[in-house]
């Protein structure tokens, strides 16, 4: 078993999952409440990632984050080296890549809040932002939880991009699925299989919370 | 009613039909290493001129294959980077053994593009220069030309040294990617990929030969093979020597041939 890889995955999904949250709050709210004309395009942004093949952020990341580009050089002058290779770049590449797997669920739980809650705290004097801290985000906290451990599984599970752009460096970026494929690659079947069933049981487990949440609504009971 | 859509069916089935089975009929499937990537397709060019016989090409490392075509992967002719895998495909009942056929040795060379302002006309000991600050190479552990530039490192006591420095392609091909995208300063990767047309705009040294075991390229014929009258005839073509004069003209070692 490759705990390093295991490990860096975790990590690298739990920082992706705590970007994405601070993200995805106030775009799900944008994107529930505003009444923008143009609204659908960066809802179509948002969901871009959705139906984009990771070949293709992979190739773009791997021509912007060279030495060529003007995004490695500012940040070759900024921390003295490559921007591609480094752990940075693999959360660059998975904040885009999870980001519709966190905004859509929770952007569907705030839609569903009953809008004369918000009217009734905005009668009662609370400032917009008031309304949303403690109105609409305790009433969709079962969206959100699903919003966090959906970019999170999801950015455990990545592969094309890492294999694109990330060099294989152990503990830096080897991923869980980077060391999957290595293992089959060099025909070493028993570890393949042994940290394939590992996540294919992680995965399993992150749907059946998922779902279980969806069956016990947790906002109900921190109301009554 | 019915009858119209069959017509229209038998009708589509007609006119699709022919093309399809002709192009089922003559294409050759060929898993090639990725060193091949750039004389593969002037090679299979003359081939079809030669006998009328198309190949599509597929490429990948050496290691995948091998894994694939152990699995029943659908390929005629399997050309390798490292003679061990169709040895064992051969021994494993995948690979026909009378067809194995090593045409050629490999060549490692280090690369860098042509604005890097790395000079690697120093050998391999620019390695450890600051300003090479990632080194792709083919991952060694399934790769023939990430073996033979890790082999080459060992020998010159430059592993130990340059290890944190190493990105690994995850073949060949992707090796040089990475030096050409500039993501890495200089890449070891094989000298038929240096001469092709996507790297020509780069500089590059070869690696003297005796810092490596030889990367020995070979090629079989499947078990598995649809058409193996076919897929011998390439085995066969491959022996002509106007093929071995372009396998040199792209870096490659050629047995039998004087130079």
């Amino acid at each position: 078993m490759d705990w390093q890889a295991l490990w860096l995955s975790v990590r690298l999904a739990a920082m992706v999952s705590t970007i994405l949250l601070v993200i995805s709050l106030p775009l799900a709210h944008w994107l529930t409440f505003s009444r923008r004309r143009w609204k659908f395009l960066i809802e179509s942004l948002v969901s871009l990632p959705l139906v984009l093949p990771p070949t293709v952020l992979g190739f773009y990341l791997l021509l912007s984050l060279g030495s060529q580009s003007p995004i490695g050089r500012w940040w070759m002058s900024v921390t003295g080296h490559g921007l591609a290779f480094t752990f940075e770049s693999l959360v660059i590449a998975s904040v885009f890549y999870s980001l519709p797997f966190a905004v859509q669920p929770i952007a569907a739980a705030f839609a569903q809040v009953d809008g004369t809650l918000h009217e009734a705290s905005a009668t009662l004097g609370a400032s917009t932002l008031r309304t949303f801290t403690r109105v609409t985000i305790p009433l969709s906290i079962q969206g959100i939880v699903a919003g966090l451990v959906l970019s999170f599984a999801h950015t455990i599970g990545e592969f094309g991009v890492v294999l694109m752009v990330g060099g294989n460096l152990p503990g830096v970026t080897r991923t869980i699925s980077i060391a999957i494929y290595d293992h089959v690659q060099a025909l070493q079947y028993d570890e393949a299989n042994a940290t394939a069933l590992l996540l294919l049981a992680f995965s399993f487990v992150v749907l059946l919370v998922v779902y279980g949440l969806r069956r016990r609504p947790w906002a109900a009971a921190a109301l009554s | 009613m019915g009858a119209r859509y069959l017509m229209l069916i038998a009708g589509c089935v007609l006119v699709l039909t022919p093309k399809a089975m002709v192009a089922q009929r003559a294409a050759l499937a060929v898993a090639a290493a990725s060193d091949l990537q750039a004389v593969m397709p002037e090679l299979a060019g003359r081939f079809e001129r030669d006998t009328g016989i198309s190949a599509t090409v597929s490429f990948g490392s050496s290691g995948n294959f091998f894994a694939q075509l152990q699995n029943g992967a659908p390929y005629d002719v399997f050309f390798s980077a490292d003679v061990d895998y169709p040895k064992r495909l051969i021994a494993d009942g995948h690979a026909e053994a009378d067809t194995l056929y090593e045409y050629a040795a490999g060549h490692l060379v280090l690369w860098t593009r042509a604005d890097s302002g790395i000079d690697i006309r120093r050998g391999l000991e620019v390695l450890t220069d600051p300003r090479v600050q990632r080194i792709a190479i083919a991952n060694p552990n399934f790769a023939p030309y990430g073996r033979a530039a890790a082999a080459a490192l060992r020998h010159e006591q430059l592993y130990d040294r340059v290890m944190t420095k190493l990105v690994l392609g995850e073949n060949i091909a992707q090796t040089a990617q990475f030096a050409q995208t500039g993501n890495a300063q200089v890449a070891l990767i094989s000298l038929s990929l240096a001469l092709g047309p996507a790297l020509k705009s780069g500089t590059h040294v070869e690696i003297p030969t005796t810092f490596y075991p030889p990367v020995r390229q070979a090629a079989v014929v499947l078990t598995a093979a649809k058409d193996k009258t076919s897929a011998r005839l390439l085995l066969t073509y491959l022996r002509r020597p106007a093929v071995g004069q372009l396998l040199r003209s792209f870096g490659f070692n050629v047995p039998g041939a004087a130079l």
